[in-house]
């Protein structure tokens, strides 16, 4: 069996009578893309919130690097290496891109109970904060508030704090909803040099944006994953195109 | 250290701090000594207020309660003075590791909550004190406590006159200053403004965001503490009175009146406070009512308080109010 980093067993969530995930298994191997697809309301968004711990699952396990993390907190499994973006955008408002930015790298680079020397006056960290700015395409609006720049920009910089993280393990949750045409392209060349450097799990539905990324592609429907397979496979699976994909994707 | 803006906001303060830091010649000068005393109230109100502003504004945790850390901090002097106990090292002391580990107890508790519980939680926590000093015959209980001398430092530090009071009152109060401006610049302080505005973001940055909140929430406790050893030093009586829930209401508002989140908002605001006090209730008996239509409409069309109305003119600061 392959390298897997991240492995889903038996994982089980409900809200009142909605089974947002049920039965989920899945694995994730290391150093690759895996995406996963779905209509609205299948339950992508409420399974990286288990994987990630805002959410606590109902029973099921969680393996990360062969070891459960199911009783870690969010904070620790962000410190474990395991990244997450927000479908809606959850950023510092108030703060400039490059302070939300150094706060991703502040949060990867230990203890923050430093009381005395500025932020703003530490070269290192805001190099790094620069760099993965630049790695989305924002290093010119490094310095304007959060508030204050597009809707699309603050998508990216959403992928830019997940990134400056580091992070062994990349949970992405539609990282190009809402970007323009560009930033999409742009995103999704992005993701392909990130390739083999971090494990991804991605989320998306723009089905260009993951046939051309995905190593392998899980269908969600209703709670359940109804298969995973290669890119290819699935495209040519009728009963995922029956409940997924349409005639249009056919 | 303390690098002043060169914009109007910034000039007024610097202004103020020098008025402040001669304020003694000054009212020597003008045969006012009175005014002395109302101004050494008015900066251990701004100590306090400073340290409220510090959870408050720059941690969004809004604590009705921490009125109960300028009466532990005031009954660090008065007990130990009960008992001849007039060393001031100690009464310091005390006052700092009372207030510490009461407030690692309660701030454990409080924060578990969020919003309006946080606000109700802490004010019951400050009343719990209250009702513990009016219940203590011993120390006097609702008659409160006549503190005879106050706290013994060594010669050049001594609190014996008005005047060497003042100045441990203003250097305490630059101290305060100086720690909130270099915490909140701090990572430290990154991480707290960051949790009042985003929680769930900071988290999972990997931030434990409850260890944090409740290390400010402890700093802010100290910081207070201080200004109630003050506080018992200046006036020589205490009673429960200044810990009531109604007293950190009005810290609430020295805050709001100068400006949440900012670093001179709350002393401007204390200051202007007392003042309001002082001479409305000298015009009118009704001068609550006066005080609080002001009050109604600072916080309706004053956004940011003077800091904000101040700095209109010079906006491009990078404060987070
Ligand atoms: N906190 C919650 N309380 C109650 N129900 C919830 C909660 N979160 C999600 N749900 C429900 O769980 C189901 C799955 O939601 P989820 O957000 O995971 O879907 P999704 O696949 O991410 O959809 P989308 O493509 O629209 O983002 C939905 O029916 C949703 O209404
Ligand atoms: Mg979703």
């Amino acid at each position: 069996m392959a390298d897997q980093l991240l492995e889903i067993n038996g994982l089980n969530k409900h809200f009142g009578g909605i089974f947002a995930t049920e039965n989920v298994n899945l694995s994730v191997e290391r150093g690759t893309i895996h995406a996963v697809i779905g209509p609205n309301g299948a339950g992508k968004t409420t399974l990286i919130a288990q994987l990630s711990g805002q959410l606590k699952p109902d029973s099921g396990n969680i393996e990360f690097d062969g070891r459960s993390i199911i009783n870690d907190s969010v904070a620790t499994r962000a410190r474990m290496g395991i990244a997450r973006s927000f479908q809606i955008t959850s950023v510092v408002m108030p703060m400039t891109l490059l302070e939300n930015v150094m706060l991703a790298v502040q949060g990867g680079s230990g203890h923050s109970f430093g009381f005395w020397s500025p932020v703003h006056r530490d070269r290192a960290m805001e190099t790094a904060a620069m760099s993965s700015l630049a790695e989305v395409g924002l290093e010119d609006r490094a310095r304007r508030t959060a508030a204050n720049v597009s809707h699309g920009e603050q998508r990216q910089l959403e992928v830019a704090m997940a990134l400056a993280m580091k992070p062994r393990l990349l949970l992405l949750d539609e990282p190009m909803a809402g970007m323009g045409k560009e930033e999409g392209a742009m995103m999704i060349d992005i993701l392909k040099r990130l390739r083999g450097d971090m494990t991804i799990l991605l989320i998306e539905h723009d089905m260009d944006a993951v046939f051309s990324l995905a190593d392998r592609l899980s269908v969600m429907v209703n709670g359940h994953v109804i298969a995973t397979d290669t890119v290819e496979n699935i495209r040519a699976n009728k009963e995922v195109q029956k409940a997924y994909l349409g005639d249009g994707h056919a | 250290m303390f690098r002043l803006p060169a914009n109007l906001s910034g000039r007024s303060y610097a202004l103020l701090l020098a008025i402040l830091a001669l304020a003694p010649f000054i009212l020597e000068w003008a045969n006012q000594p009175f005014y002395l005393d109302l101004l050494s109230r008015a900066l251990i109100l701004g100590i306090a207020a400073i340290s409220l502003n510090l959870i408050l504004g720059f941690g969004g945790m809004i604590s009705l309660g921490h009125a109960a850390y300028i009466g532990i901090g005031a009954y660090c002097v008065g007990i130990p003075s009960y008992y001849d106990y007039y060393s001031g090292w100690l009464h310091l002391a005390l006052a700092l590791s009372v207030s510490a580990i009461f407030a690692l107890v309660t701030g454990a508790i409080s924060l578990r909550t969020k919003g309006v519980y946080f606000i109700m939680i802490t004010m019951a926590f400050s009343q719990m004190v209250f009702f513990t000093f009016l219940s203590m015959e011993e120390y006097g209980a609702d008659d409160g406590l006549v503190i005879y001398s106050r706290s013994e430092f060594p010669e050049w530090l001594s609190m014996d006159s008005g005047v060497s009071l003042y100045y441990w009152v203003f250097a305490m109060l630059l101290l305060s200053l100086m720690f909130t401006h270099r915490l909140v610049h701090a990572r430290f302080g990154r991480v707290i403004v960051g949790s009042r505005f985003n929680e769930q973001r900071m988290q999972a940055l990997g931030f434990n965001t409850y260890r944090y909140r409740l290390t400010c929430y402890v700093i802010s406790a100290m910081m207070c503490s201080v200004a109630g050893m003050l506080f018992g030093n200046f006036a020589g009586f205490i009673s429960p009175d200044i810990m009531g829930w109604t007293r950190s209401g009005e810290l609430i508002f020295m805050v709001i009146i100068g400006g949440v989140a900012t670093f001179f908002g709350p002393l401007v605001g204390t200051i202007v406070f007392v003042l309001l006090e002082e001479f409305l209730s000298a015009i009118t008996v009704y001068w609550h009512l006066i005080f609080g239509v002001m009050l109604v409409a600072l916080v309706l069309f004053g956004k940011g308080g003077i800091h904000g109305w101040l700095s209109s003119w010079d906006r491009k600061d990078a404060d987070y109010g």
